[in-house]
């Protein structure tokens, strides 16, 4: 049985309860990526309004917010609240996504890249949202504005004190038109930029969070916006102390320990937090399989295996071995993330190919070539007795196929479902399985996240390479389910058990030839 | 559509969600200065004397260097480092020492220094010295002040007329 460490098996309970609110489609623990880029157009939605209200001055900078929040509040101070709201649930859903990635163990080996651009990316966040504050220019924007100050005046790069700005007579226009361009250009800029990095290394790349979802959450902040409206502090006042304020922990939470740390203190509490976050990919690293590797003997070009990847490790190009073909695939090992995925995706992975002699494929991983693989579901399913006859397909990072065998029920497990060809399937009917179970990583979070997505594909809607239609359905069963979800498999199991059994006298409805090329 | 069971749930959710994005958008709240208290805030901009005086060459001196270096008085560029107190009600408050900046530390110095002190009527007395080679204070500057809750007395000092300015 895989052991399952305390963090992850309580993620996972959270994800099954959210399963149950949500469905898997709409979970909000699957899609806290595409969630926060929502919060994030709600936030460019809503600031754009409010600056077209906003006045870029000392003086005017204050009345301006406050006409927005009062005088127009059934909508500029909607506007407001929607935009201060979705930016903090931005922070949530981004600080939900790494916690997501750490109990997963999905940010080492092959995701390094994603963890360690994404650490600074929430920084860049974070200080857009503090250059946000500054605007108001009520007293905690004051607060935010020289605090911020005292710790820029701690960098070396500084020359001047920077804080000394907010002192009476000091301050000038010009501060509110730099703090306008910084909150509206070029920290954006910066921050899609940064984003743009953060993904550099996928593929299939989701933006847009599932429409359900995205109304829900629209509504519940409109609702937030409505019963609890965000309104500012008094004006700032050089002369005084902001002495009370409810700050956005969200954002301002370190502010606070300057009153107890200097800003090189600070500084260095942060930069080394940021740090560890940064290099724990190699906190101890992970290891990641052997790179997939192309026969070009078996490869005529197609490239779907490069459609499929989800890690934008295989390209196309140009024949180098004058073959007929026009294009070869070739892979970048320094991107695969061994997850076999393009195996399930190449034609030429069809058992009922090469009988009696070695099977290849146009692109395989060494450490369960496609051979093996038929090797050893002829051997597993040879060594089944009984009645119904079971044959169960799962994956390495889901719940552990091994638990279910039986004498009459074999299993197997890949390095993702997404790596096994549908022909498989067919080949394992033809050769004594009474039915088909297939497992895997829960719907909508694939360890490789696209394996589950490609596999319902090849089987139901026809993406390459398709399941045939004669292949009898109703002996084929797709079950998904985490490591901590035993029960539920071995009852779903059962239950196909049973269902096999009835089937017993009606014959399987299968290829009958010897080649089973679609 | 959900069923209604499901909506139920998702509207719990919202509502947590929500009422987590809700609470800690304001709360809980900071309390930086009791109403006992206010600030005084020292913000100096000052350079401080060279560390050496000016040496005039001689004409012995001037005659040993090509004619394109003689420059006839050779200044240090290090200057002093500044070293400022201030006292209320005869208690240090502030008490620092800043070297100056720069490579060859000829840079002025900038200060920005904030304590919280109680409220009330107080003495305060500045002490400053920016020439290593005096003893004591250069400078020395005393006002009797009268502190509100959360008000903020800023220390300065006016290069123009070589002293403090307390407002």
């Amino acid at each position: 049985m895989k052991s399952v460490n305390p963090i992850k098996r309580g993620y996972l309970a959270l994800e099954a309860w959210f399963n149950i609110s949500f469905g898997a489609e709409w979970n909000p623990l699957y899609h806290l990526g595409t969630l926060t880029f929502f919060f994030f157009w709600v936030v460019l939605i809503s600031g754009i309004y409010l600056f077209v209200f906003f006045d870029t001055s000392l003086t005017g900078a204050y009345n301006s917010v406050q006409y927005l929040t009062h005088d127009q509040w059934y909508f500029g101070g909607v506007m407001r609240s929607l935009h201060r709201y979705a930016s903090d649930a931005a922070v949530m859903t981004i600080v939900l996504h790494m916690f997501r990635e750490f109990a997963l163990d999905r940010y080492r080996g092959f995701r390094w890249f994603s963890w360690l651009t994404g650490v600074p990316t929430l920084w860049f966040v974070i200080t857009l949202g503090i250059t946000g504050y500054w605007l108001v220019w009520d007293e905690l924007g004051l607060y935010v504005a020289v605090l911020s100050s005292q710790l820029m005046d701690a960098l070396p790069i500084v020359a001047g004190s920077m804080a000394s700005n907010f002192l009476e007579g000091q301050l000038t226009d010009r501060f509110f038109t730099l703090m306008a361009f910084l909150h509206l250009l070029g920290q954006p800029v910066l921050l899609i930029f940064a984003l743009w990095i953060h993904v550099k290394r996928l593929s299939h790349v989701e933006i847009s969070a599932p429409r359900g979802l995205a109304i829900g959450s629209f509504i519940a902040l409109l609702a937030l916006s409505f019963i609890w409206p965000a309104v500012s502090h008094a004006p700032a006042d050089l002369h005084k102390v902001p002495a009370v304020l409810n700050l956005d922990w969200f954002y301002l939470n370190i502010y606070p320990a300057l009153d107890y740390l200097t800003a090189g203190q600070t500084w260095i509490i942060t930069t080394g937090i940021t740090g560890l976050l940064m290099i724990m990919p190699w906190l101890p690293p992970k290891k990641t399989g052997t790179a997939a590797e192309v026969h070009l003997d078996e490869c005529n070009g197609c490239g779907q295996c490069a459609v499929d990847c989800p890690f934008d490790a295989i390209s196309v190009q140009t024949r180098t071995d004058g073959a007929r073909w026009e294009y070869e695939v070739a892979v970048n090992e320094k991107l695969c993330a061994a997850c076999g995925i393009c195996v399930g995706s190449c034609h030429s992975s069809n058992p009922f190919r090469s009988s009696g002699k070695v099977l290849e494929t146009g692109i395989d991983m060494p450490q369960f070539p496609i051979d093996e693989v038929r090797s050893r579901t002829k051997a597993a399913l040879d060594a089944l007795t009984g009645e119904t006859r079971l044959i169960v397909f799962g994956c390495d990072h889901a719940f552990d196929a091994a638990e279910l065998k039986s004498r009459n029920i074999a299993a197997m497990s890949f390095l993702c479902t997404g790596m096994v060809p549908p022909t498989l399937v067919e080949y394992a009917l033809k050769n004594g399985a009474d039915g088909v179970f297939i497992t895997g990583c829960r719907n909508g979070d694939c360890y490789y996240r696209y394996g589950n997505v490609w596999m319902d594909k090849r089987f139901n809607e026809g993406r390459k390479p398709m399941l045939r239609e004669r292949v009898d359905r109703s002996r084929i069963h797709v079950f998904r389910a985490a490591v901590t979800d035993g029960r539920q498999i071995k009852n779903e199991l059962a239950g196909f058990s049973i269902r096999i059994a009835a089937l017993q006298n009606a014959p399987v409805n299968s290829a009958s030839g010897e080649d089973g090329n679609a | 559509m959900p069923s209604a069971k499901r909506l139920i749930l998702q509207l719990v959710n919202y509502t947590l969600f929500m009422g987590l994005v809700w609470y800690f958008s304001f709360s809980p709240q900071y309390v930086r200065l009791t109403p006992e208290e206010s600030m005084i805030t020292l913000a100096l901009s000052h350079a401080g004397k060279p560390v050496q005086e000016c040496h005039r060459k001689s004409q012995e001196e001037l005659a040993k260097l090509p004619p394109n270096m003689r420059v006839l008085e050779d200044c240090p560029r290090e200057r002093s480092p500044v070293k400022i107190e201030v006292l209320m009600d005869k208690n240090p408050v502030i008490d620092d020492v800043v070297d100056p900046p720069g490579l060859y530390k000829d840079q002025g110095v900038d200060i920005y220094k904030s304590v919280k002190v109680p409220t009330g009527d107080h003495e305060i007395e500045i002490r400053m010295n920016d020439n290593i080679r005096v003893k004591g204070a250069t400078h020395h500057y005393r006002k009797s002040v009268s502190l509100e809750s959360a008000q903020l007395l800023v220390i300065q000092f006016n290069s123009g007329q070589n002293q403090f300015v307390i407002r």
